[in-house]
Order: C-alpha cells, then sequence, then structure tokens
C-alpha cells in the first residue's frame, strides 16, 4: 500500500494517465510549464510529454479558450487551467457563447472536450480578485458541466471522467484542498460527474456541502457526533448536474436540511439545491431548509476583516442547533460550540502555510 | 476553352449564384416564413468565391453572422441551408441555429456564428490542430471592418504569428458596422499595418475584382505553406442592403446617395459579367442559360424547405451535454 498522496498530486496523477493513454489530450495555461507548476499539479509532465503537449500561453484567456475550443472540434482533448478563478472570466465569451452552446446550436455536430481547470483562492489576503468561486455562474449555463471535488480520490477520478467526457466541463479546485492528503489508488479509475457522496451518515440533519465546505461539515459533524447528535454529510460533488436526488433520499431520512456553499449566498448553488429539495420533499420537512454561504459583498483582504467574511464552524454550528431546537445556552449547545472554536490564525490552509499566494 | 478560363465562367457563375440566392431570400423574406434575423451580403459576393476558390476541400472556413456567401461559395449544400432559414429539420442545424449559424463539414465549412469575432481564434484553434497532427490544411476566418476592434483579434494576431498558425484572416472592409462609418470607430491609420506589426504577412485589394481577390488569395495560400506565417487579407467591398433584413436602407440616410450608387456601378458580378462578355469568352445566350439554370436550382431548393418538416418538439434536449433540470 503506498503512501497517501496529495489532491495536487491526485490531478496530476490524472493528467499524466490521459496524457499517456491518448496523443490528442494536451494541457495549456499560463505557468503549466513554469518551476512552480501550476502548486505542483503539472510536476514532471513537460519532461515527459514535451512542449507541444504541456504550453504555456500569452495572457490572452479569451482567445486560449477559443483555440482549446477550435482543437476540440478536430477531435483534440485541451485541458485549459487558470490558476485563480477569477482570471477566467476574461474568458466568459468563449466559455459561455461558444463552449456551452457550439455542440447543441449545431445539432449535435460540434462536441467540444475540453476541460477548464480553475482554482478557488482563499486566505492570506488573497481578496477581492483573487478568491471568487464561480460554480453558480458556471452551472447556470446549459451545456457546461461544472464539478467541484473535495477529496484526492474524488479529484483524480473525476478529473479522468471530465477528460473523457465528450462535452466542455468546467473543473474547479479549491486551493485550500491542495495540500490535503488521502489513500488513492495508483492506477487509473473514473468517479462520475453529477453524482454526489455520503460522507458520514445520520438522521438528525442533512448537511450537503460543496468543495472546500465538505472539510467544514465534516469536523462539524464529528464533533455533534460526540455529544450524541448523528448529521448525514453529504459531498455534492458536482453543480451541474446537481445531484438532488441523493439529497432528497437523505432529507426523507432526516427531516431537515442545511447547505454549504463556497460562494456568495444570493442565487448561490444553495439556493438551487434548497429549491430541488423543497419541491420534491416538501412534506418530510420538520423546519425550513437552511443555507450558509459567504455574504453578499467581496473577499476583503485583512485578516480581521475575512474573519469576519468566511463563515466558521463555531458560526455554522449555531445555526444548526437552531434547526435542532437546542438552544445554544443549554449544556449541549455550549459543548458542541466550544468543540468548534478553532484556534490560530483563519487565513491560512494549514498552520505552516507561509504565503504567498 | 482551355482550363483558366473555365475556371473564370465557373468562379463567375458561383458569384452569380450567391447574387441571385441572396435576392430570392431578400424577395421572400416578407412572406414571413424565415423566421430568423437575416444578413444579406449582396454587394459582397466577390470575396468569398475568389477566397475559397484558393482552397482545397479539405480546408477550414469560419464565418460571422454575414455568412450566406462564405457557405455557399466554399460548397455547402444551397437546400441544407434554406431549410435552415426556414426552421426546417433537414435545415444543416436541424432547425437551431437559423441564417446567423451555418455549418456544412462535409466541405469543412465548419461554422458561422454571429458574435463579432467569437470564431476568429477558433480559427486558431484549427489551425493548431492541423499543424500538431501535421496536416496540410489551411484554415480561413472570415471578418468585417468591425470586428477588427475586438480585444480577442489581437490576442489572436499575437498567438497565430507566436506560433506560426496556418492560418488567413479576411477582413471584408465595407467601412459600416451597422449604422456606424469606420471613422467613429477607428483612427485613421491601416488594419493591414497593425496586422503587420503583430507579425503577420498581409496583402490587399479590391474586394469587387473577383480575379484580383482569388489571385491574392492563391498567393496568400501558398505563402501560408512556404513561410510558415499567418496571412491577413484586407479587401474593401460594400454592402448595398441594409446590416439585417431583407430592404435597402438609404432612406435613413447614414450612407449618401452617391457612396451607395459610385459602389454599385462597382458591382461585382456586373463587374465580371462585362469582362467575360467583352473578352468573348461567354454570349448574352450562355449568360441567361445560367440565370435560369440558377433560379431552377433556387427554386428547387425553396421548395425542398418548404416541403421539409419542422423539428419536433421532444427533440428540445438533444445535445444539451448537462443534464436540464
Amino acid at each position: 500500500m503506498r503512501p497517501d498522496i496529495t489532491y495536487a498530486e491526485a490531478v496530476r496523477e490524472a493528467l499524466d494517465y490521459c496524457l499517456g493513454q491518448n496523443e490528442n489530450v494536451f494541457v495549456v495555461g499560463e505557468g503549466v510549464p513554469d518551476p512552480k507548476r501550476i502548486f505542483n499539479t503539472t510536476a514532471g509532465l513537460l519532461e515527459k510529454y514535451g512542449p507541444q503537449r504541456i504550453m504555456d500561453m500569452p495572457l490572452s484567456e479569451n482567445a486560449l479558450t477559443g483555440v482549446c475550443i477550435g482543437s476540440g472540434l478536430l477531435g483534440m482533448r485541451p485541458i485549459m487551467v487558470h490558476q485563480r478563478t477569477d482570471f477566467a472570466y476574461l474568458a466568459l465569451d468563449q466559455i459561455i457563447n461558444n463552449a456551452a452552446k457550439w455542440n447543441y446550436m449545431f445539432n449535435g455536430q460540434g462536441e467540444v472536450p475540453i476541460v477548464i481547470r480553475m482554482m478557488i483562492g482563499r486566505g492570506w489576503g488573497q481578496g477581492p480578485q483573487h478568491s471568487s468561486s464561480p460554480q453558480a455562474l458556471f452551472s447556470h449555463i446549459p451545456g457546461l458541466k461544472v464539478v467541484m471535488p473535495t477529496r484526492p480520490h474524488d479529484a483524480k477520478g473525476m478529473l479522468i471522467q471530465a477528460i473523457e467526457d465528450n462535452g466542455p466541463v468546467i473543473f474547479l479546485e479549491h486551493r485550500w484542498l491542495h495540500h490535503m492528503k488521502e489513500a488513492v489508488p495508483e492506477g487509473p479509475y473514473r468517479e462520475p460527474l453529477g453524482k454526489a457522496r455520503i460522507v458520514r451518515t445520520g438522521d438528525s440533519l442533512t448537511l450537503a456541502a460543496f468543495s472546500y465546505s465538505v472539510i467544514e461539515a465534516t469536523k462539524i459533524a464529528d464533533t455533534f457526533k460526540r455529544h450524541e447528535v448523528e448529521i448525514e454529510v453529504i459531498d455534492m460533488r458536482s453543480t451541474s448536474p446537481m445531484d438532488h436526488q441523493t439529497v432528497v433520499a437523505s432529507v426523507r431520512k432526516t427531516g431537515r436540511l442545511m447547505v454549504l456553499d463556497t460562494s456568495w449566498i444570493t442565487c448561490g448553488v444553495a439556493a438551487e439545491l434548497v429549491s430541488r429539495v423543497s419541491e420534491e420533499a416538501f412534506n418530510e420537512l420538520k423546519s425550513p431548509p437552511a443555507r450558509v454561504a459567504l455574504p453578499d459583498v467581496h473577499t476583503p483582504t485583512s485578516p480581521t476583516l475575512s474573519q469576519e467574511f468566511y463563515p466558521t464552524p463555531e458560526a455554522i454550528g449555531k445555526k444548526i442547533l437552531n434547526l435542532l431546537e437546542i438552544k445554544p445556552s443549554s449544556t449541549k449547545g455550549q459543548k458542541i460550540l466550544s468543540g468548534l472554536i478553532t484556534e490560530g490564525p483563519l487565513d491560512v490552509p494549514f498552520l505552516d502555510f507561509k504565503g504567498p499566494f | 476553352m482551355s482550363n483558366l478560363i473555365t475556371e473564370q465562367v465557373k468562379l463567375y457563375y458561383e458569384m452569380l449564384r450567391i447574387r441571385l440566392v441572396e435576392e430570392v431570400l431578400a424577395e421572400r423574406y416578407l412572406e414571413e416564413e424565415m423566421r430568423c434575423p437575416m444578413h444579406l451580403c449582396i454587394g459582397q459576393e466577390a470575396v468569398p468565391v475568389g477566397v475559397c476558390s484558393a482552397l482545397k476541400t479539405s480546408d477550414m472556413v469560419f464565418g460571422n453572422h454575414r455568412a450566406h456567401g462564405y457557405y455557399l461559395a466554399k460548397g455547402g449544400d444551397l437546400n441544407r441551408m434554406i431549410a435552415e432559414i426556414y426552421g426546417k429539420s433537414d435545415g444543416c442545424c436541424g432547425g437551431r441555429g437559423g441564417s446567423m449559424h451555418l455549418i456544412d463539414l462535409r466541405v469543412n465549412f465548419m461554422g458561422s456564428t454571429p458574435i463579432v469575432a467569437g470564431t476568429v481564434p477558433l480559427g486558431l484553434g484549427t489551425a493548431l490542430a492541423s499543424q500538431l497532427k501535421g496536416k496540410d490544411q489551411v484554415t480561413v476566418v472570415f471578418f468585417g471592418d468591425g470586428c477588427f476592434e475586438e480585444g480577442v483579434v489581437h490576442e489572436s494576431f499575437n498567438y497565430a504569428a507566436l506560433m506560426g498558425l496556418p492560418v488567413i484572416f479576411v477582413c471584408e472592409n465595407n467601412e459600416y458596422s451597422v449604422y456606424t462609418h469606420l471613422k467613429s470607430r477607428q483612427p485613421k491609420r491601416s488594419m493591414s499595418k497593425i496586422a503587420e506589426a503583430h507579425g503577420w504577412e498581409v496583402d490587399s485589394g479590391n474586394g469587387n475584382d473577383l480575379n484580383q481577390v482569388a489571385e491574392i488569395s492563391r498567393q496568400a495560400v501558398s505563402r501560408v505553406k512556404s513561410d510558415g506565417r499567418p496571412q491577413f487579407l484586407e479587401f474593401d467591398t460594400y454592402r448595398w442592403l441594409e446590416h439585417c433584413g431583407p430592404n435597402d436602407d438609404d432612406h435613413l440616410g447614414y450612407r449618401s446617395s452617391d457612396q451607395v450608387a459610385s459602389w454599385k456601378k462597382k458591382c461585382p458580378v456586373q463587374y465580371m459579367e462585362n469582362q467575360l462578355l467583352s473578352e468573348k469568352t461567354i454570349t448574352q445566350k450562355d449568360l441567361d442559360s445560367y440565370r435560369n439554370s440558377i433560379m431552377d436550382e433556387i427554386e428547387l431548393s425553396f421548395k425542398f424547405a418548404q416541403e421539409s418538416s419542422f423539428p419536433s418538439p421532444d427533440t428540445l434536449y438533444r445535445f444539451s451535454n448537462s443534464d436540464p433540470f
């Protein structure tokens, strides 16, 4: 059994496998072959596959997205990479008007098998233009698949599946997941796009979460479990397609729903999930469904402000106590909340992080 | 007749065909059965025919909103174009695209879409793919003077020059972007010089002289291959009718009647017709027979379109890729 690998290494393994399998696959992005290798997710690939397949690019996101789409029309399978989601906005014309629409508007005569990887920034003062989380934006557009794997195992399996998918896939990688380690099979395997996964079972509340918020949800559920409250945690893994059926089945059991998201609350994916579950399991709900997401302001840079900006496990825990009708001031409530308090700086993914990116 | 002359007549025929198709479309648009915006290329027919005469079937072409000419010049199926404009299932996009979204992959007409500059980087993509695969193919992207102002065009100039892509941009400068004249949109300087500054090889000419367009295009295709550098071609031409729709809009006065009249005197179809007649390459009788032959073909294509069925509503979700709710 080999040692655990990080999410970043898992992404790298998926890329390596697909590049080896199919000569039509290539990777392109600002800094893809540079010394930092996109947080090590492309380490070793330039040396193995050469500069015609592991490509840097000028600062022309819109044009290069079009280049990827055009090459896709001739059967190539490009993987584009943006070190921050925010850079991708320069390419919205190509992503929305072409990638998402081409095969539909040309009646199946133009498949666009591209993957666009983008990183969601957080912490260390990333600030307003280096920290957005655009799953809602892209999921609103028909024709795009949008996925946000949380764990290394899913990162590898879903990236292989995404590269093999014949349509455009937006692949969102949260920066605070890149260093996380897990046992991951050495060979290739696929994980489905558009299918959620149950992380913890429980019968008192369904806690559905996206991307990094699954880590928070899991820690919160583990704390509640120590006080005999069993929360069912669901890692949604994708926002388009969105697997509300798994959440509906869970809510039929628990009667309560909270959804955690990594982006702003208004018009976010949590709203979509809550709508779908309410429509299908309204009579099973014992309390109104709840969402916890970012406030509708932009990410501030200073640590005291960003601490206020990102919901803490304690704040989420308080909301869960309300849903479960456990008074926060009660002994049980107090014990749970004190178990959720996080020590140390909140603007780093792990304590040894020294910045800058 | 020598091959060269036969070739000339063939190109004239293609130009006349586009002209007549556009005229019939304009006439029948008033029947209100072609329910989509339509941008006709009357007056601009020499550019598509001249450029495509230098291309092989395996070469690829991308178009824009005013694409009927490029589509037909590349060899696109007339029946499927008319059916598409009628919104029928036998249309080239099964009725999903209309006039503004045409495709015919049998002849590598890769697609035309109406977001100005949208297809420009796609042309770089197919050029890159053919380069990586070692294929002897050229990609042509057609656009107008307005498109030159879009940022992605300059990103594309930069990248194509950097990579030495086998791509040819053909800019039809008809001076107008809808109602807005070039002088309100660009400073007084040459577009070709900018392409050159980006590292491209450039050429330009009279877009209403089909022979000139054809010769310039032939040389550009040859240079792409021999020099390994992308090519920018700028042709002056003029749109006779309104930007979008079947009518002329001279009454709006945004273009002087003198200007319109002077360009109509330089009609590309008439110009070549006069040339061929005066050289006695063809006779008036030949012209009449071409015209009749083309009108018959057009009549049949409209019949095909009208007899074709509309797409069934249950095909709405086909090729949607993302699992609609």
